[in-house]
């Protein structure tokens, strides 16, 4: 007990810092809001949020240059974390262009929305780089309890309102098994650290209180991350809160949580990993494409596929970990991108209310409107996973990586899903290009925020479904993050016992 | 001795517990928790937690029940309406329930592949209790401060939201 050790060194604050930065503009935005009129807090605490999402990717550039362990041992800066901090902070600065327009249409007001998605985006990374489950309980919470109230935000619906305490009971529910998964897991092990608790399952001996340890977390996880079979909030939840919140919750906050379903079964070598994860992800495939067959409103529609996107994307944890971890984060942020994408015009398009949300109101959009169409429709091709999108590569890589590991049955039940899916998206494309529309009043102009919001996802689309080597290359360096504390302790069996 | 004094105050807390699921009137509800609540600091006592019994009787039994009758009371709450559970509930919830009971009892008894201590030999004094707090778990303890923090903001939002829609339809 030195008393040095007492004060966090300089170093331990660089672990943390795009945190440090994104909740000092939180609280700057809700310290200036309440002097503000309406308009103008729109537009002021807007930028700032901007500035805050910009300054985070600065200082988690700048936190990459000396990774490391910070807090004793709560935080791990590695390539694994900087990965998924950059791609929140792109998600959160995207998301923040975007709502621009939503919030003046909607006569939303910004200070309040701005502060959360910057608070809530605080506690995605910060899950990303903990390495202990008591912070990532924290973190967790924070990232939910800001989307239950970000989806609540379209004061004059209902359907808002409901879709608010919905997710928050459940969600809540949801927490609690997490929560006593992690006391089991203690339980068994006698750590929280994600490291410990590995080489205690490594040693050999695993107690079966380990295996209803790692049963409730995924319980808590899979539920954020709308796995089926706990996804039966998802397409109320996506259907009633404001669309750039849907974005956002259905990109970031899921990215946050397989960085910790990574962690959590990658480095802590979960056992009985392959079959939880064989089943959650066949059922998520399944049934979130099947349910959205039938859907005809757009943001239901997109609900079911985010459900089916978190099985493909489910498929990955399945397999080996050096293909596995660069397929998931992959995945993770093809999807986020495109869907992200989509959602912008959904918003944009659905107006004040949000009143043109079914496929009828997406007739001949082709005609009046047919850059916006154009996108809507490249965003939705990613979907699908057609070659030269995000979305082929990230389909690509996963089904590869189960192969690898041999799991045939999981990826054929995968390739018989992306087949079904193709319908109901072409089903948009085709509705949007071929039907005639019975209102023809003109589509609002996109504004500049929206543009570049929709010009950066499009780009992020179009990237990496052409050149994807460089972000696989630069994931498939974070394998060895995840795995090598492993092989330090147990040099080959490390390996061999995760197949 | 002690294993006794053990069983009875499971015994009561499992009985507040129920008790507080069978009563019809909130408030009512709200003074079994405090039971429960009670009895399970007197758990904690057994075991050797003193700090966490203290904490569990100022915090839980104290401070969190006061605001549960409060709230109860300024709503002005009356008696429920029983609605006697969905059908799914009694054929699914129920034995489920009783099954992941069962098995979770049948693991902690028989399969918990962890070692025995005696009372009180693991450390949980105040002291001990601080040094984590605010030096290994520094980190968790103080971003709970952003947790709040939104909550807080979130209660707001979500009812000024209600008053504002009230006073746009009036």
């Amino acid at each position: 007990m030195n008393p040095i050790q007492i004060i966090p060194h300089a170093a331990d604050y660089v672990r943390i810092l795009p945190e440090l930065v994104l909740s000092v503009f939180g609280m700057i935005i809700m310290l200036i809001d309440p002097l503000l009129d309406d308009r103008r807090s729109r537009s002021l605490s807007g930028a700032l949020a901007l500035v805050g999402s910009l300054v985070a990717i600065i200082a988690t550039w700048m936190q990459s240059q000396s990774p490391g362990l910070g807090f004793w041992n709560m935080v791990r800066v590695d390539s694994f974390s900087i990965f998924f901090h950059f791609l929140i902070a792109s998600i959160t600065a995207i998301v923040i262009l975007m709502s621009y327009e939503y919030m003046s249409v909607q006569e939303i007001r910004g200070g309040e929305y701005y502060g959360l998605i910057l608070f809530g985006a605080c506690g995605m990374m910060l899950m990303s780089s903990a390495v202990e489950l008591v912070l990532v309980f924290i973190a967790l919470e924070i990232s939910s309890i800001s989307t239950y109230v970000l989806a609540g935000f379209r004061r004059r619906a209902a359907i808002s309102a409901e879709s608010s305490v919905k997710y928050f009971l459940l969600g809540s529910f949801a927490t609690g098994f997490f929560l006593y998964g992690v006391a089991l897991m203690f339980g068994a092990t006698g750590s929280t650290t994600i490291d410990a608790i590995g080489n205690v399952l490594r040693s050999g001996h695993i107690p079966v209180l380990a295996y209803m340890a790692i049963a409730f977390m995924f319980v808590g996880l899979g539920f954020k991350v709308a796995a089926a079979p706990f996804h039966i909030w998802t397409p109320d939840v996506y259907e009633g809160a404001p669309s750039p919140v849907v974005a956002f919750m259905s990109t970031a906050p899921k990215a946050a949580v397989f960085a910790v379903l990574l962690r959590v079964l990658f480095e802590a070598n979960a056992p009985g990993r392959i079959w939880l994860i064989w089943v959650t992800a066949a059922l998520s495939m399944t049934l979130g494409n099947i349910g959205a067959l039938v859907q005809d409103n757009v943001k239901r529609l997109l609900a079911y596929s985010s459900i089916a996107h978190a099985g493909y994307l489910l498929v990955a944890f399945a397999a080996l970990p050096e293909n596995g971890i660069p397929a998931a984060m992959f995945y993770t942020a093809a999807y986020a991108f495109t869907n992200i994408g989509a959602f912008a015009v959904v918003s944009h398009f659905g107006g004040a209310g949000e009143r043109r949300v079914t496929m009828e109101d997406y007739a001949g959009l082709g005609k009046r409107s047919p850059l916006l169409a154009a996108t809507l429709t490249l965003f939705l091709l990613s979907l699908i996973g057609i070659p030269m999108t995000a979305g082929f590569f990230a389909k690509f890589y996963v089904f590869s990586a189960a192969i690898k590991a041999n799991l045939v049955g999981l990826t054929v039940i995968g390739f018989l899903n992306s087949a079904i899916a193709a319908y109901y998206y072409l089903r948009i494309i085709v509705v949007m290009y071929m039907r005639e529309e019975r209102d023809d009043s003109p589509v609002a102009p996109v504004p500049f925020a929206l543009g570049m919001a929709l010009a950066l996802s499009l780009f992020a689309t179009m990237y990496l479904g052409i050149l994807p080597g460089r972000m696989l290359d630069y994931a498939s360096s974070s394998v060895s993050d995840l795995v090598a504390p492993a092989m330090q302790t147990m040099p080959v069996q490390g390996i061999a016992q995760v197949h | 001795m002690h294993l006794i004094l053990f069983l009875i105050f499971g015994a009561v807390c499992v009985a507040g517990a129920v008790n507080l699921l069978l009563q019809h009137h909130p408030i009512d509800s709200a003074l079994s928790l405090v039971v429960v609540m009670g009895a399970l600091a007197a758990e904690y006592l057994l075991l050797g937690a003193e700090f966490v019994a203290a904490v569990q009787v100022i915090v839980y039994a104290g401070a969190i029940m006061v605001l549960f009758v409060f709230v109860i009371m300024l709503l002005n709450a009356g008696e429920e309406a029983r609605s006697g559970g969905s059908r799914i509930a009694w054929v699914i919830g129920v034995p489920g329930m009783l099954l992941g009971g069962i098995l979770m009892s049948w693991v902690l008894l028989k399969h918990s592949g962890t070692g025995q201590v005696e009372v009180g030999s693991l450390p949980g004094s105040p002291q001990d209790i601080g040094w984590l707090l605010f030096h290994d778990f520094l980190l968790p303890f103080e971003v709970t401060s952003i947790l709040v923090l939104i909550a807080i903001m979130g209660a707001v939002v979500l009812a000024s939201h209600a008053q504002s829609a009230e006073k746009k339809e009036g």
